[in-house]
């Protein structure tokens, strides 16, 4: 059985004060699975509701803030870092997703933890970005032939890059979806309307109502939805601040069609306002018609219902594991076509089957170490 | 109200119920740990090693962890067992005869990897008089071998592998969890004082033989009590040599325990702060020992010292 402990309290925050601590247990697994407890921590803070938190589950919300507020300040350095890097070569940083969110102080950045920072650049400066980033110290960390020829080839990014001291990783992005995508997106619309990111000099992010739709596009092509409803935050996060700006849904509806993400942003809509009770216009909501439109919507809704929550087993019921397989699966199927799909999954399959696995990052259970810490 | 339960209170059958179906619900110091297995060996261990730890009486736990077998074609040739917190398994699977020593490698994570609310340090911890001796030291110094030595001797156990400083009084908060002890120091600490207590041994882990050690019944009594910290001691076993303890700049001393902290960096300014005035307070040392009795008798006279 679901029981839904995060999504009333991002709804509400309010509801906070109400909550048995039967009820915080819940709460407090479920973020830590979602990767939202800094955001929760951020809600009841900025509504002066964190003291009156049980002593248990608040020890947990002052941990978290603690994380959000660490990786606020390594965040900003570490783009100021690559910002300075590109400069070099006269390359705009253009950002992407959390780290954007960070640079232009949204609401939507209050307490988001993040591992990764995104950037899009021209594909014609590929190379030299590659190069400058790679002389600053941040290299490839996926050094397998067929791994680099996949991203190489195939998808919308550069293998991760990771620095190699500090451990940062850059995602060096020249479209928003895979080459082998259905309808990839044209690029240089979104790199044409870039605005200065408001709260750091010589940063630049996309306009708002592309910000929107690359994250829905982002998450709604997605297979792996780990942290899908800290995704579907943002969404809701963008969707409320945004919402303010004179034209903004009209734009929405415009973009989404130049940029042929008129599905992902029905999607996104659809559920935010089911699951987070984002304000949307009427107008907006039936954006491509009345919801839904057909079985496929209706299926999709039933899944991303199961898909999205916390994947905690509090969170789930016997449907889940199902729904999240299907979306997974489907989020390859749009990656890529079904030739290439079959061989993709063959080999990952292998690869898992024999052990020959690259990403063996889970380590041995006492491999607690301190990290270098100074 | 009901009077305390603790683990000893349990019999064998209500214990097994509870770990195979509702969980085992533990108090250790400040957190609350929801325990499920249906490992055996993990319902022996926590019997000895936990005996005099109460069971929470809450509805809130800081960590739901179980510790279960994998399945599929593995669980009939080489079962193993995997930790699993909130349904997640963070690590590797491990044979299932380490089950216990998993389900205490998994508690130090989930502490290490969440407990920012504390400043978390890789460092044994013992208290004499409310005051606080941290050693914090790298794997084979032979610091919970000392540790087990002086908790046999009236040390007070807060804890083995984590020192946990609440950066708002800047005072250790304890733990009071079973010591874990590798090869030798497992014989060490039985020839040392034959009443010590240890759970069953695992012949082969990646570390070698482990065993744990239980934590004595007044270490337990008291896991609420804070102790302020007075010596940051860094042991050095060395066959034959003889005991000398020498003091150890203060500048280092901080270097040492800010490089052992888990969470050093991540709490910024707080980490920094709570660094510091754990320095400032506290003597540090550096201490080179081959005989427990000696280097008991070094910490029994600093407790002394301090005293007067």
């Amino acid at each position: 059985m679901i029981r839904d402990a995060l999504l009333p309290l991002l709804r509400a925050p309010e509801c906070a004060a109400r909550l048995t601590l039967r009820e915080w247990d819940d709460v407090i697994r479920q973020a830590r699975n979602a990767n939202l407890s800094a955001r929760i921590a951020a809600d009841l803070e900025g509504r002066g509701l964190l003291d009156a938190v049980p002593p248990g589950p608040r020890q947990h919300l002052v941990a978290a803030r603690a994380v959000g507020a660490r990786q606020r300040i390594a965040s900003l350095a570490e783009i100021e870092r690559v910002r300075r890097a590109l400069d070099e070569c006269g390359i705009r940083l253009v950002l992407l997703k959390g780290a954007a969110y960070l640079a232009a102080d949204l609401p939507a950045s209050r307490g988001r933890v993040f591992g990764d920072i995104d950037l899009l650049v021209p594909k014609d400066a590929l190379p030299n970005t590659e190069s400058t980033l790679l002389r600053h110290g941040w290299i490839s960390s996926h050094l397998n032939a067929y791994d680099q020829r996949y991203y190489r080839q195939w998808m919308h990014e550069l293998p991760p890059l990771r620095h190699i001291n500090r451990g940062s990783s850059l995602d060096v992005h020249h479209n928003i979806l895979p080459l082998t995508a259905r309808h990839p997106p044209d690029p240089t619309l979104l790199l044409d309307q870039a605005i200065p990111a408001a709260a750091t000099p010589g940063v630049w992010v996309l306009a708002p109502a592309d910000m929107v739709l690359h994250s829905a596009c982002h998450l709604f092509h997605e297979g792996e939805l780990d942290n899908g409803l800290r995704d579907l935050v943002d969404l809701d996060g963008l969707l409320r601040h945004f919402a303010c700006e004179a034209d903004f849904w009209r734009m929405l509806e415009y973009r989404a069609v130049a940029l042929k993400l008129q599905r992902p942003l029905r999607y996104a809509l659809r559920m935010c306002s089911v699951m987070l009770a984002t304000p949307i216009p009427a107008e907006t909501l039936t954006f491509g018609g009345a919801w839904p439109s057909d079985a496929r919507e209706r299926l999709l809704e039933q899944l991303y219902l199961r898909g999205l929550r916390p994947n905690d087993p509090t969170a789930g019921d016997a449907w889940t594991p199902l729904a999240r397989q299907l979306l997974y699966l489907r989020g390859h199927w749009l990656r890529m076509p079904p030739h290439l799909l079959t061989a993709h999954l063959a080999r990952k399959a292998w690869r898992n089957w024999s052990g020959h696995t690259d990403d063996d990052e889970t380590p041995a259970p006492d491999a607690i170490k301190p990290e270098r810490q100074l | 109200m009901t009077a305390t339960l603790r683990v000893t209170d349990l019999n064998e059958a209500d214990l097994s119920a509870r770990l195979t179906c509702d969980g085992l619900w533990l108090t250790s110091g400040p957190l609350t740990l929801h325990i499920r297995s249906r490992e055996p060996v993990v319902r022996q261990a926590l019997q000895t090693l936990y005996a005099d730890h109460t069971l929470a009486q809450s509805d809130f736990a800081d960590f739901h962890v179980q510790v279960g077998r994998v399945a599929g074609l593995r669980a009939w040739v080489r079962p193993q067992v995997q930790f699993h917190l909130d349904g997640r398994t963070p690590f590797k699977p491990l044979p299932h005869a380490q089950s216990f020593a998993m389900l205490e490698w998994g508690i130090n994570w989930c502490i290490a990897t969440y407990c920012h609310q504390f400043l978390v340090i890789h460092a044994a911890v013992v208290e004499r008089n409310g005051l606080a001796a941290i050693l914090p030291a790298p794997p084979g110094s032979g610091k919970s071998t000392l540790t087990a030595a002086l908790i046999q001797r009236g040390w007070r156990l807060c804890s083995d592998e984590l020192t946990l400083l609440d950066p708002a009084d800047g005072r250790v908060v304890a733990l009071a969890r079973p010591v874990n002890l590798k090869n030798s120091s497992i014989d060490i600490i039985q020839q040392f004082e034959a009443s010590a207590s240890f759970g069953p041994e695992c012949p082969d882990t990646h570390k070698g033989r482990v065993a744990h050690l239980q934590p004595p019944r007044d270490s337990v009594a008291r896991m609420h009590e804070r102790a302020t910290p007075r010596w940051i001691i860094f042991p050095r076993w060395e066959a034959g040599a003889a005991l000398d303890m020498k003091p150890l700049p203060r500048a280092e001393g901080f270097i040492q325990l800010a490089e052992n902290a888990f969470n050093y960096s991540m709490l910024g300014e707080t980490g920094f702060r709570t660094l510091i005035d754990t320095v400032d307070r506290s003597d540090c040392l550096s201490m080179r020992y081959s005989r427990l009795d000696d280097a008991i008798a070094a910490f029994d006279r600093l407790a002394d010292e301090a005293r007067q």
